[in-house]
């Protein structure tokens, strides 16, 4: 690419090598120390620095929520002090730095299920089908467990405003909102069986498994 | 994707620290919640590698107190707890709406009030990527040597796009700010400076510490307005608070307040002589407002700066104020 000759010589375009530093992060109730660069946002050291996949991302800046984590400060005083829920509130890893993030306790998708399986909100969403291509589930699915775990009994127009901040382009949110109203057992599915134990169109053998889709 | 300059990040613990940090690193910045700055720089619209993170001093930096017959908000409070605080609720519902209606949940969580206050400007030719920005050639704000906007405009109208300034300067608003050569406490009105480019009066090692109303403004009937294309995520198109004074059912002050125009937040001039006007009735509140909104479109002039229609802009702005002084009023 032609860059043109007055072209201003921004750090990133003349970046000589990245420097490196070791942060500390606190994921899923895991230590982890973990070597990413300088200009590392969250998103980035949990996807490339940790392989945790989870996380989608989608705008890369601010906009569409798909790279949602649960964060609340380590500092448990600080946790009361700013009203956070148990596993803290929804923020952006893509637009925290992984260096400022060393605070935080973090819970990403894949610490969601517990010891007792799926999380509730994973399996409503799974058994509502509140899923198309998938890829704004993990955000949605943790900006919804932050509002059951703060307010169990949610209106509709309290899960609209919840989840206003994660965009899903495929299922026009309907099944999503009647997912986090199973979740919080308001409601059962519309479905007459649970998704999950019908045979995929098209596909032969057994359907790809809830833990898989819906982590 | 985008990608970061390469950054150091410092973390001091106290409010002292980091001013010290600012004063002694060239071209340091601030980072609190980095929902406006952490973009921004992935836009390559700073040239820094350093930031000073406020973070692990908020603590210091976090509360909502009544000291002084004012109300103190912290720089580090999210706009989340100010949206939620029962005490703003009840003394300041105006300022409790506008920042229930910044951005979305996850933003609002992150993001605080010193940054919402501090927030750079915005403009459709300048938030883009440095490749955007590139090929088209590079304005004023960064860079380049013209306006996008003002064809040989020479100060930069990117639009102060915060939403809580417009009520706060509304309220009579003062922020304290903290150097180390000492602090300073001025008019939220006066912080603001119309140029795009340093949108406030901000010193380079200058920390702002709180806002503070006077609780005597909880007596103003007030309201906020926004619009936005979506109910949620978007930055206001246009945004404003209004406070009035009611004294024997007449009208004895009154202030407002517009956004998401120019550099800076602007106060509707010449409204003194709305003083005396009736508004024990419905029809006299919605005359009130349609004069007041008339006013207003007369002294503003919605640009191109944000990618949403001026003309709509300029047509709907009497009817937002007209409905706002009905809210103020009738509720
Ligand atoms: C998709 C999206 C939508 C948004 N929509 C809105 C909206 O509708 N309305 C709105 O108002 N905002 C909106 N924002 C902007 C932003 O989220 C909020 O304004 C937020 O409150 C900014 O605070 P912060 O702590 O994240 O600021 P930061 O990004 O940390 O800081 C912003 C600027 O202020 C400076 N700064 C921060 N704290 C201080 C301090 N204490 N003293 C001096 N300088 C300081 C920083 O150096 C930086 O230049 C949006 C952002 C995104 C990404
Ligand atoms: S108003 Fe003009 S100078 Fe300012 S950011 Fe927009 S195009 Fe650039
Ligand atoms: S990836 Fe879109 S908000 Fe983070
Ligand atoms: S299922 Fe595809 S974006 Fe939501």
């Amino acid at each position: 690419m032609n860059r043109g000759a007055g072209r201003p010589n921004h750090q990133r375009v003349s970046a000589p090598s990245q420097t490196q530093v070791l942060v500390t992060l606190h994921i899923n109730g895991e230590t982890q120390s973990v070597a990413v660069s300088s200009q590392a946002t969250l998103l980035e050291a949990l996807r490339d620095g940790l392989g945790l996949t989870g996380t989608k991302q989608g705008c890369d800046k601010g906009d569409c929520g798909a790279c949602t984590v649960l964060a609340r400060p380590l500092d448990e005083n600080a946790a009361r002090a700013s009203g956070s829920s148990s596993r803290g509130e929804p923020i952006l890893s893509c637009i925290t730095l992984a260096q400022d993030a060393q605070g935080l306790a973090l819970t990403t998708i894949e610490g969601l299920a517990g010891a007792q399986g799926l999380d509730s909100i994973q399996r409503a969403f799974a058994d509502c089908g509140a899923l198309q291509c998938g890829f704004c589930q993990p955000g949605m699915m943790l900006s919804a467990r932050a509002l059951l775990d703060s307010n169990p009994q949610p209106s509709l127009p309290q899960i609209q405003a919840a989840l206003s901040g994660n965009l899903c382009r495929c299922t026009g949110y309907t099944k999503i909102y009647e997912a986090v109203q199973v979740a919080a057992g308001m409601r059962m599915p519309s479905h007459a069986r649970p998704v999950r134990s019908e045979p995929a169109p098209g596909v032969d053998g057994p359907r790809v498994e809830v833990k898989e889709i819906a982590t | 994707m985008l990608t970061l300059p390469m950054l150091a990040v410092h973390q001091p613990k106290s409010v002292d620290e980091a001013v010290a940090l600012l004063r002694d690193i060239p071209g340091a910045r601030l980072l609190a919640g980095g929902t406006d700055i952490v973009p921004n720089l992935k836009y390559g619209m700073y040239e820094t590698g350093n930031l000073v993170a406020l973070r692990g001093i908020s603590r210091e930096l976090r509360y909502i107190r009544e000291e002084e017959s004012e109300l103190r908000i912290g720089a580090m409070c999210s706009v989340d707890q100010l949206a939620n605080h029962a005490r703003v609720i009840e003394l300041f519902p105006s300022l409790a709406d506008a920042a229930s209606q910044i951005a979305g949940p996850q933003l609002r969580r992150m993001g605080t009030v010193g940054g919402n206050l501090c927030l750079d400007t915005r403009c459709v030719y300048i938030n883009q990527s440095h490749f955007w920005r590139s090929a088209l050639g590079y304005c004023l704000k960064k860079d380049g040597t013209v306006c996008h906007v003002v064809k040989g405009g020479q100060r930069c109208v990117a639009a102060a796009s915060n939403d809580t300034a417009p009520i706060l300067v509304a309220l009579g608003a003062m922020v304290r700010l903290v150097s180390p050569r000492g602090e300073r406490i001025i008019p939220l009105d006066d912080f603001y400076i119309a140029d795009g480019v340093k949108n406030t009066q901000l010193a380079r090692d200058e920390l702002l510490v709180e806002a503070r109303i006077p609780l005597a403004a909880a007596r103003l009937r007030q309201a906020y307005g926004k619009l936005r294309l979506r109910q949620a995520i978007d930055f206001p198109a246009l945004n404003f608070g209004v406070t009035i004074s009611v004294e024997e059912q007449k009208v004895a002050a009154l202030r407002l307040c517009v956004g998401a125009l120019a550099a800076r937040p602007a106060l509707v001039r010449h409204v003194d002589e709305l003083r005396g006007r009736p508004v024990s009735t419905p029809e006299e509140i919605r005359a009130l407002g349609q004069e007041l909104g008339l006013r207003a479109q007369r002294q503003c002039k919605p640009l191109t700066n944000i990618g949403v229609d001026p003309e709509w802009r300029r047509e709907i702005l009497p009817v937002l104020v007209r409905r706002g002084v009905e809210r103020a009023l009738l509720s």
